[in-house]
């Protein structure tokens, strides 16, 4: 895109980035109009994040310009870039969690060995940039104690304060309910207004259609297109991103529920620290029906999946499987999954995979006692290869090979190697836990199909997201789950409008 | 009246045996409170007194033993910095390697120069660090209780004593009033916060473990020229390790290390006071249970008396950037 008129805010030439054999920018040149939102998407491992983080000066660009207001910059470090004018909000917030929300703001900027003149100056100018942005934080509270969608005020504030005009936001939305993502859009626009730039990171295409002037599209380390954002449609992005047709809409038929196959009724649970997470929940599943948990994250959603897949004891309530209760002090994962109730967990890095074990080792995961892997106890190397060989197939995990460790898969590949051990053991009862999170789209599509799979087999499924477009698309019920409780049962047809205001606890 | 003096003498011993704890407890909390873990506590004030011993008794000044005695366990503070900061090696492992090298180098360095067995020369009394008499001590020794708290406990200690005190707000008011302070808690609690805001990761830690390695210096030294007239093998005595409990107990804060120490250093005071008395009822205790009380208290208090102790969260961790 050519920028007429003054010189761009930002304008990179030629980035270009490798990590080993990994080439994550390629020659990639971008020009920001200066008092614009330029959003950029694609799946993970585009280079988005890269890119950024060589503007940012996180990363050194192994070849390229970076060019701000026109003039050429060598931003070598982080300071280099916050003196260029340039603010970042990253997707995890980088706050010191036992620091007050204004220790926080001033923590490299200090102005002075002692501390007390930079607290008094920030302490001022915060009150002023909160109110000409409408972003009022508790200065004195410490990060630790204040909900995500402050936190993220605080980054933005962090960024201001140290007179950005450019502020890049990594996947700023992932973490915030919809009240909050509009929240945050009012600021952007703001800031906008006051002739400030904003580069906007996300996957989520409604959010560049909702907000965006411009959009760039990335695609393996590189920039596919850059377009006007009225011009396009997210059908048009989403091939982009993609580099062919997707169905962003997941075909689903009409199908009459069976039998209550998981009956849970009343249950709570408490967290490692003891903080009651999960209160008095009752649901129930039958076969053939997806039921969708929304909600922001961390009410409660991860310690239901945990209780559910035997993980972590319940303070109280029952669980029925078939309608058989569970008894709680003999409910563990080898049991649950002798029950037929497969577990696909929230995160595959940490309880998913075993990310230094090769491929066929994390297929028998949890099934390492099946006769046909280990008879008489010892592993059957070759019974093993050839069975995740053909989940291999059946699942499409690229690339196809059982020895290769499951860290060298990319996030979508290894999302399907832990769905092929568990859906393919024909269970009666699914229980999946964020099922697309850091998976690309087509990866995505994939998975969306084989859940719907699923349920038209007869499989009762429990479907946990974060994301309300995947519980909308799936779910046949979805459940709203807010401090612990589950607030309201919607049909997949609710407005998301709705489905917010439950999610942040505000309707019944 | 004798009572009365006994527990004076105690208390005076409790100052005098608290104060290698306070130093090195005061280290280990500049340096974990940046990230960077150090079990070599007890190796650096071990080279320290040898340094400190070694270079008074040839300098003839206890000034010149100080410098020698901080200078060397500086050396020691980096080089466990270039292992863990600039190479990113285990902390501790290396605080490990630091203690085994500690132990044999002053030892061995010390039979070769000196040819003593391992000890440094008797030092006489201008070369060591005497105790102070405070102004007016004399005066009031006779006034009962304030005037013998004054001139037995608080009078009658070396500079370093007082020095070590005064580290205690000092150390208080840079953790938490200064630019110094807030980024070395910074790159401790989430080092890429620090590092996005502008905040050299490694140079923070690196100056973190400079500090360490000064009050290390400054508790060997205390031990071999102040509470000593000299260096012997082994001097440390596990103190290193106790200051580390001590670090703990106090949930990485100053002031709260100081009654740590304090109490540790009046268990000590009071198991050697009673070595060789009788009590009523369970007649002599042996020395060695006296001793192992600091030990068996730690882990009873860690275990639960004063709930989870949460160490900087970034402590152990070398930095390194995504990906």
């Amino acid at each position: 895109m050519s920028v007429s008129g003054p010189a761009a805010a930002i304008d990179l030439k030629g980035i270009d980035k490798r990590f080993g054999a990994v080439h994550a920018n390629k020659a990639v040149s971008l020009a920001i109009a200066p008092g614009t939102i330029h959003g950029i998407v694609g799946e993970n491992g585009a280079g988005k994040s890269t890119l950024m983080s060589i503007l940012y000066g996180f990363y050194q660009a192994d070849a390229g310009e970076i060019f701000i207001n026109g003039a050429p910059r060598k931003i070598v470090r982080p300071s280099d870039a916050i003196a260029a004018g340039i603010g970042m909000v990253h997707q995890h917030f980088m706050l010191v969690e036992p620091f007050t929300v204004l220790e926080n703001v001033v923590l490299g900027a200090e102005g002075g060995a002692r501390l007390i003149g930079g607290l008094t100056k920030a302490r001022t100018e915060l009150q002023r940039l909160g109110d000409a942005y409408n972003m009022s934080v508790p200065l004195d509270t410490p990060v630790s104690e204040l909900a995500v969608g402050v936190q993220q005020r605080v980054e933005i504030l962090k960024a201001l304060y140290r007179g950005a005009d450019v502020l890049i936001l990594d996947e700023p939305t992932g973490v915030l309910t919809p009240s909050e993502a509009d929240h945050l859009f009012r600021v952007l626009d703001q800031l906008r207004h006051q002739g400030k730039t904003v580069i906007f990171i996300t996957h989520k295409l409604r959010e560049i259609m909702a907000i965006t002037d411009n959009v760039s599209v990335m695609r393996r380390g590189e920039i596919v297109g850059t377009v006007a954002t009225k011009t396009t449609t997210p059908q048009a992005l989403a091939e982009l991103m993609v580099g062919r047709t997707v169905r962003l809409k997941v075909d689903k038929a009409a199908r009459a529920p069976g039998p209550v196959v998981l009956d849970v009724r009343e249950l709570s649970a408490t967290d490692n620290r003891g903080t009651t997470r999960l209160r008095d929940v009752s649901f129930t599943i039958r076969e053939g029906e997806i039921v969708g948990i929304a909600g922001v994250a961390g009410n409660g959603q991860s310690e239901l999946l945990e209780v559910l897949a035997g993980i972590r004891r319940r303070a109280s309530g029952e669980i029925l499987l078939h309608g058989q209760p569970l008894d709680p002090a003999h409910t563990d994962p080898a049991k649950l999954r002798e029950a037929r109730c497969a577990h696909v967990p929230e995160d595959r890095h940490r309880m998913g995979l075993v990310m230094s074990f090769s491929a066929c080792e994390n297929t028998i995961l949890g099934y390492q006692d099946d006769p046909r892997f280990t008879p008489h106890g010892l592993l059957n190397r070759t019974a093993i290869a050839a069975d995740t060989s053909g989940k291999m197939i059946a699942f499409d995990v690229r690339p196809g090979n059982p020895q290769l460790r499951a860290s060298l898969f990319s996030g979508g590949n290894q999302q399907k190697l832990v769905l092929a051990r568990e859906f393919e053991r024909d269970p009666t009862l699914l229980i999946v836990g964020q099922p697309t999170r850091g998976v690309d789209i087509g990866a995505i599509e994939f998975i969306h199909k084989r859940l719907i799979a699923m349920r038209d087999a007869g499989k009762a499924v429990l479907l946990v997201s974060v994301e309300l477009d995947e519980i909308r698309a799936l779910a046949d019920r979805v459940l709203v789950m807010f401090d612990g409780r589950i607030v309201g049962e919607r049909g997949p047809d609710a407005s998301e409008q709705d489905l917010g205001l439950l999610m942040a606890g505000i309707a019944s | 009246m004798e009572s009365l003096d006994t527990i004076a003498q105690v208390l005076a011993s409790t100052i005098r045996l608290t104060i290698p704890l306070l130093f090195a407890c005061l280290a280990g909390l500049y340096s974990e409170r940046s990230g960077v873990f150090d079990i070599g506590l007890e190796g650096k004030m071990l080279v320290a007194a040898f340094a400190a011993g070694a270079a008074a008794a040839v300098g003839h000044s206890p000034w010149l033993g100080l410098l020698a005695g901080v200078g060397t366990s500086v050396a020691f503070a980096l080089l466990h910095g270039f292992a863990v900061i600039t190479h990113r090696g285990d902390q501790i492992v290396s605080g490990v390697a630091v203690n085994i090298i500690a132990l044999g180098l002053s030892a061995q360095l010390g039979s070769t120069w000196f040819g003593l067995g391992g000890q440094t020369p008797q030092l006489q009394p201008e070369e060591r660090f005497l105790p102070l008499t405070l102004p007016g001590a004399d005066a009031v020794a006779g006034v009962p209780v304030l005037g013998q708290i004054y001139s037995q406990i608080l009078s009658g200690h070396s500079i370093l004593v007082y020095f070590a005190f005064a580290m205690v707000p000092l150390t208080w008011w840079v953790l938490f009033r200064t630019r110094f302070g807030l980024r070395l808690r910074a790159v401790g609690e989430n080092p890429a916060a620090a590092d996005t805001a502008g905040v050299s990761v490694n140079g923070m830690r690196y100056a973190a473990v400079v500090c360490c390695g000064v009050l290390c210096g400054f508790a060997g030294t205390y031990l071999s020229i102040a509470q000593s007239a000299g260096f012997s093998r082994s001097m440390t005595a596990g103190k290193g390790f106790i200051a580390l409990a001590a670090l703990v107990f106090a949930k990485w804060q100053p002031v709260p290390a100081m009654w740590a120490c304090l109490l540790f250093g009046f268990l000590d005071a009071v198991a050697i006071r009673l070595q060789g008395t009788a009590l009523p009822a369970v007649g002599i205790l042996p020395v060695q249970l006296m001793q192992a009380v600091p030990y068996i208290l730690t882990v009873a208090l860690l275990a639960g008396f004063i709930g989870r102790a949460t160490p900087p969260k970034a402590g152990g961790v070398p930095y390194v950037k995504e990906r």
